[in-house]
């Protein structure tokens, strides 16, 4: 027996279409608040007296990670990767904390405003050396990271330096409420002044336009190598204001701290938008994603167990987030 | 000149890193002789073999960062275990780490069809996860690296021979002649170039990905455990700088990270001019940061005097 839609069924179905079409466009907008909804509920079970000073940790403790995030978002994005960003990080945060030691709050802003200014050209050389290399940017990123590795020791030997009390203020302190840290007003800004222009402007479009396949980018008229190495300057900003956001979190800059957040920005870009592939997904899900990846270890914490779990736990996490993605895909190639 | 170059890659790798010894010594005459011979194949080893892990997964366009997490895993493991198992059975728990990772790359990559980037960063972050905790849990237990081990990774056969290339040169020749001469090495190739194609052919790609990954993890562990002999304490940042050298030996050496073309022939030659240039830059006498950005800059030069050459 034929079926026969009536035109009513038909035009529902059309608009549940729609709704899941764009619920998948922006699963991990959706998904991934709700995500960090749930571990919050369920650090708030465990740890029923959660207050304002825990709040205003867990913000000041993801900081760094979220703008690492942020910065391979972009990258990954555009269709690249860069394993340089923990050291770019690195750069950032004993530059301030090498020059800040002895200045006042203005002078210190001047001075943050430079290192912002020094990340974006840093960012700049990886992406041109990527383009121009034309080696593949896994390795050259690869490479470069051990050279701003290389670049933090020079500044700054070991851990030590400084800056002014107000101006580390401006994350560690709160606005308003106890509640409300100015480390999020700090993320939240910075994200929506850089990123916000970008992605609202044609340079957006054309960060996503090579992310999702280049050879209709450049047959559409997009300059490949300028795009490419635009993304890896706002890569290099986000990672700068990590690295600086690093400094006011732990009040001094250490050369070796910001390596880490290499490969832990890259586990929130995979599990905050569930793929490395370009093109799509945003910096939102990734920063979201930090906060899951910051909450883990201090839940542990909360319940008696060996935080160091943590590490396994984010490993785990983005093992069974990209496995899981990939039944997915085979489930619907099957079919 | 262009197209020699391009069919000799083996020749120019060899006549680069006879350069290197040539700026050796120069800088400070003398320094080439029997035990400096000696001292650099003894260095290179690990890092050869990691190399071989590494050339074998990029050859079907993979990668595998997991490798060093694997290498100084399967370290710690063997010392902290020596004591209670004995000396082989601790041998055999340290190559069993390496082989449990590789699997699971291996099943992630090939049947799940994850990125190698993203698994292989997620394995490499757990297995570093599990062996901090497990260091924190045995805590009181001794460790120990066992004589053979010792023997293996520092010795010297007649005062001239490094042990470790007893081990190395017969991997590198299993490696080269199974790439060369049989199906499964071919059959790498191939997978590398085309994967659709070989799936069309009615090849069982995700077979030969799953094997190819579980060798990389068991030379990974490999590599930990000649390492391990040579400093003879396992500390949990053994392997940590060998990340960059065991991706930068294999690209040096000719392979693509694309996958299809290369050879573990080029690596091992790549891996030799890494070590070169560490102890050439330990003999420039310059402070710790100024040598890792010189040894980073001349990679990235390499890398892309090769890529140029062969695009």
């Amino acid at each position: 027996m034929e079926q026969v839609t009536t035109p009513t069924q038909h035009h529902s179905g059309r608009r549940t279409d729609r709704l899941r079409k764009l619920l998948a466009r922006h699963a991990a907008l959706v998904g991934m608040p709700l995500f960090l909804v749930v571990f919050l509920a369920a650090t708030v079970a465990i740890h029923p007296d959660f207050n304002a000073f825990d709040a205003q940790s867990l913000a000041m403790a993801a900081l760094p990670l979220a703008f690492a995030a942020a910065a391979q978002a972009v990258v990954v994005i555009s269709g690249g990767i860069d394993l340089s960003i923990g050291s770019v990080m690195a750069v950032a945060n004993v530059l301030a904390a090498r020059t800040m030691e002895e200045a006042d709050f203005g002078t210190s802003l001047l001075l943050a405003a430079a290192i912002l200014l020094a990340g974006a050209v840093v960012g700049a050389v990886n992406g041109a050396l990527v383009v121009v290399s034309r080696v593949p940017d896994v390795i050259v990123t690869l490479t470069t990271g051990f050279i701003w590795g290389g670049v933090a020791l020079l500044i700054l030997e070991r851990p030590g330096g400084g800056a002014p009390d107000d101006f580390l203020a401006l994350a560690t302190g709160t606005f308003g409420t106890p509640w409300l840290s100015n480390s999020l007003i700090l993320l939240a800004v910075s994200v929506a002044v850089i990123w916000i222009p970008v992605r609202a402007s044609k340079t957006g479009l054309r960060l996503y336009a090579i992310g999702s396949d280049r050879v209709a980018a450049f047959r559409s008229g997009v300059a490949i190598g300028p795009s490419r190495i635009v993304a890896y300057i706002v890569g290099g900003l986000f990672s700068s204001i990590g690295g600086i956001g690093l400094t006011m979190t732990t009040g001094i800059g250490s050369p070796r701290a910001g390596v880490l957040y290499t490969l832990s920005g890259l586990a929130a870009v995979v599990i905050g938008s569930v793929s490395l592939v370009g093109g799509r997904g945003g910096v939102v899900g990734p920063v979201i994603a930090a906060f899951v990846l910051t909450l883990i270890p201090s839940d542990l914490i909360f319940l008696n167990i060996d935080p160091n779990f943590g590490q396994v736990i984010q490993g785990t996490l983005i093992v069974l987030v990209v496995m899981a993605g990939g039944l997915a895909t085979l489930a619907r190639t099957r079919k | 000149m262009t197209a020699w170059l391009q069919r000799n890659t083996i020749a120019v790798l060899i006549l680069l890193l006879l350069a290197f010894v040539a700026v050796v010594e120069m800088i400070k005459p003398g320094t080439i002789n029997g035990v400096w011979l000696s001292n650099t194949l003894l260095f290179a080893a690990p890092l050869g073999i990691l190399a071989a892990g590494q050339t074998l997964v990029m050859l079907t366009g993979g990668i595998d960062l997991s490798v060093v997490s694997v290498a100084t895993g399967a370290a710690f493991l063997m010392t902290t275990t020596s004591l209670r198992v004995g000396d082989t059975g601790a041998v055999a728990i340290g190559l069993a780490l390496g082989l449990i990772v590789g699997l699971v790359n291996g099943i992630g990559i090939a049947v799940l069809r994850v990125q190698p980037l993203v698994m292989t960063l997620g394995t490499g972050l757990m297995t570093q996860g599990i062996i901090i905790v497990y260091s924190q849990r045995i805590l009181s237990t001794r460790s120990v690296v066992p004589d053979f081990i010792h023997t293996l990774g520092s010795g010297r056969l007649a005062d001239a021979i490094p042990v470790d290339l007893f081990l190395w040169v017969p991997i590198a020749a299993v490696t080269i002649y199974g790439l060369a001469r049989t199906g499964f090495g071919r059959l790498l190739y191939a997978v590398g170039d085309n994967r659709e194609a070989c799936y069309l052919a009615g090849i069982r790609v995700w077979r030969v990905l799953l094997a190819d990954y579980a060798i990389c993890g068991v030379l990974a562990a490999v590599a930990g455990i000649v390492l391990v002999g040579n400093t003879n304490s396992a500390d949990l940042g053994l392997a940590d700088t060998y990340l960059l050298p065991s991706v930068a030996s294999v690209i040096i050496g000719g392979t693509s990270i694309f996958g299809g073309r290369g050879g573990y022939a080029g690596s091992i030659v790549g891996a030799l001019i890494l070590t070169v240039l560490n102890g050439l830059l330990t003999l420039l006498d310059s402070p710790e940061p100024v040598k890792q950005i010189l040894y980073g800059a001349i990679i990235f030069l390499l890398a892309t005097a090769y890529t140029r050459l062969t695009d």
